[in-house]
């Protein structure tokens, strides 16, 4: 059954659901959303999404939305199918993978985001950005850099010796900190985050998405 | 005792665990983290969170911390004790997680704020600032309307069966109502009622008890 996600491939949540696929060998079809003109708050999106977000996916009669639920449906599908496992495989093991996915949902990707619209997307609709709001997530964001520092200098991936969803999730959020954000220096500047970006970026799903942006 | 719990007293995230151990009617050890002092900031409690953050849990050898990973870490380890807290269906669980996430996102984000606000601040002698409760109302209305027509429909938000995906909003909802806020509750009936609902379940009563202590 081939799963349609609802989206646009230059968005970072659509980009961890299609990461998710990819890596996984889903079969996928992207059905474009036009953000520019707002398709995502129409009422027949909204059926779909009520927050009018993307992304949602459609597996046959199967719906689902929040790319975080969607990523740990179909990494628990595969896995319960005998396919790759990329939850983690013992109890205590997948209570590490769930930790680091908790902890870019509430100390990642919240200060990311806000740079991000601060920095790119304000701007390119015609409003000043906030840069001390900026210059506070940033302060914010270089010490949660450095608990991921020490954690990555002692562990291959975030839960341990195996990539698992807990590094995939981090894949779109980090691009964009590094690109439109243009901070590129404070992953770089870190020894052991920079190994495993390059790692995880240069996968070849990851490779894949960034292809589909085109 | 196998299982400890450091956290705080009046911390959220803390009572997202304690209501989760007493859920699955589990025996456990607190461990009092004096945030006044700094204490979750300093060793021996930053190994536990390098974040420096309240909850974290130990069960003999495993550390984890994140309220939410720890609750599913108990959730799916002693899924054979006291009330299941996630289905055993692949699909149903995720339907679980979509609002799993949607509590994490989208009502923490606003309601947190307002807790903040209407009852940490004057707990700690600060003044509440009335612009940022006004915003933040505003967003936790529209949030409240999407529960609203979720919750016509569906007797908890991940389905028929109480799970995480309520659990997890019982700390704030629960301060809330010590709040104007609790009007936004009250104000859609479902909402309401589903409040009603969680808010009255004995394990968490057992949390109010203590907090209360």
């Amino acid at each position: 059954m081939v799963v349609k996600v609802y989206g646009a491939a230059y968005a970072a949540c659509p980009q961890r659901v299609l990461v998710c696929l990819v890596e996984l060998g889903f079969e996928y079809q992207l059905i474009p959303i036009d953000l520019h003109s707002g398709e995502q708050k129409n009422p027949a999106f909204l059926l779909r999404q009520p927050f009018g977000q993307v992304p949602a996916i459609e597996d046959g009669d199967f719906r689902l939305f929040e790319s975080r639920a969607i990523i740990r449906y179909y990494a628990a599908k595969c896995a319960s199918d005998g396919g790759t496992n990329l939850l983690g495989d013992t109890l205590e093991e997948r209570a590490i993978v769930d930790q680091w996915l908790e902890v870019e949902v509430n100390n990642y990707n919240s200060l990311i985001y806000t740079m991000v619209l601060q920095l790119v997307v304000l701007p390119r609709m015609g409003l000043v950005g906030d840069m001390e709001l900026v210059r506070d997530c940033k302060g914010k964001l270089e010490k949660v850099l450095d608990v991921y520092e020490e954690r990555l200098a002692s562990s291959k991936y975030l839960a341990g010796e195996r990539f698992t969803i807990a590094d995939l999730t981090h894949l779109p959020n980090t691009r964009f900190l590094m690109d439109e954000g243009k901070m590129e220096h404070l992953i770089k500047g870190r020894k052991s985050v920079y190994r495993w970006w390059m790692d995880i970026s240069s996968r070849p799903s990851w490779k894949k998405v960034m292809e589909l942006r085109n | 005792m196998a299982i400890k719990l450091h956290g705080h007293p009046f911390s959220a995230a803390t009572h997202r665990v304690i209501a989760c151990l007493e859920e699955k009617g589990l025996q456990y050890e607190f461990l009092h983290i004096d945030l006044s002092t700094g204490q979750h900031k300093k060793e021996p409690f930053i190994s536990l969170n390098p974040f420096g953050q309240v909850p974290a849990l130990e069960d003999g050898d495993l550390k984890v911390f994140e309220s939410r990973a720890i609750t599913q870490y108990l959730a799916y380890t002693y899924a054979d004790k006291g009330t299941p807290l996630v289905p055993q269906d692949l699909k149903e669980t995720a339907i679980v997680y979509v609002w799993m996430e949607v509590e994490s996102q989208k009502f923490d984000a606003a309601a947190a704020k307002l807790s903040f606000e209407l009852v940490t601040k004057p707990m700690l002698g600060m003044i509440t600032d009335d612009s940022v409760v006004e915003e933040h109302q505003e967003k936790l209305g529209k949030v409240l309307d999407v529960y609203e027509s979720r919750l016509a429909g569906s007797k908890y938000l991940g389905g028929e069966a109480f799970s995480l995906a309520d659990l997890h909003h019982l700390p704030i909802v629960s301060y809330l109502f010590g709040t104007k806020t609790k009007a936004l509750f009250d104000a859609r009936p479902h909402v309401s009622r589903w409040c009603a609902d969680i808010l009255a379940r004995p394990a968490w009563q057992k949390v109010v008890e203590m907090m209360k202590h």
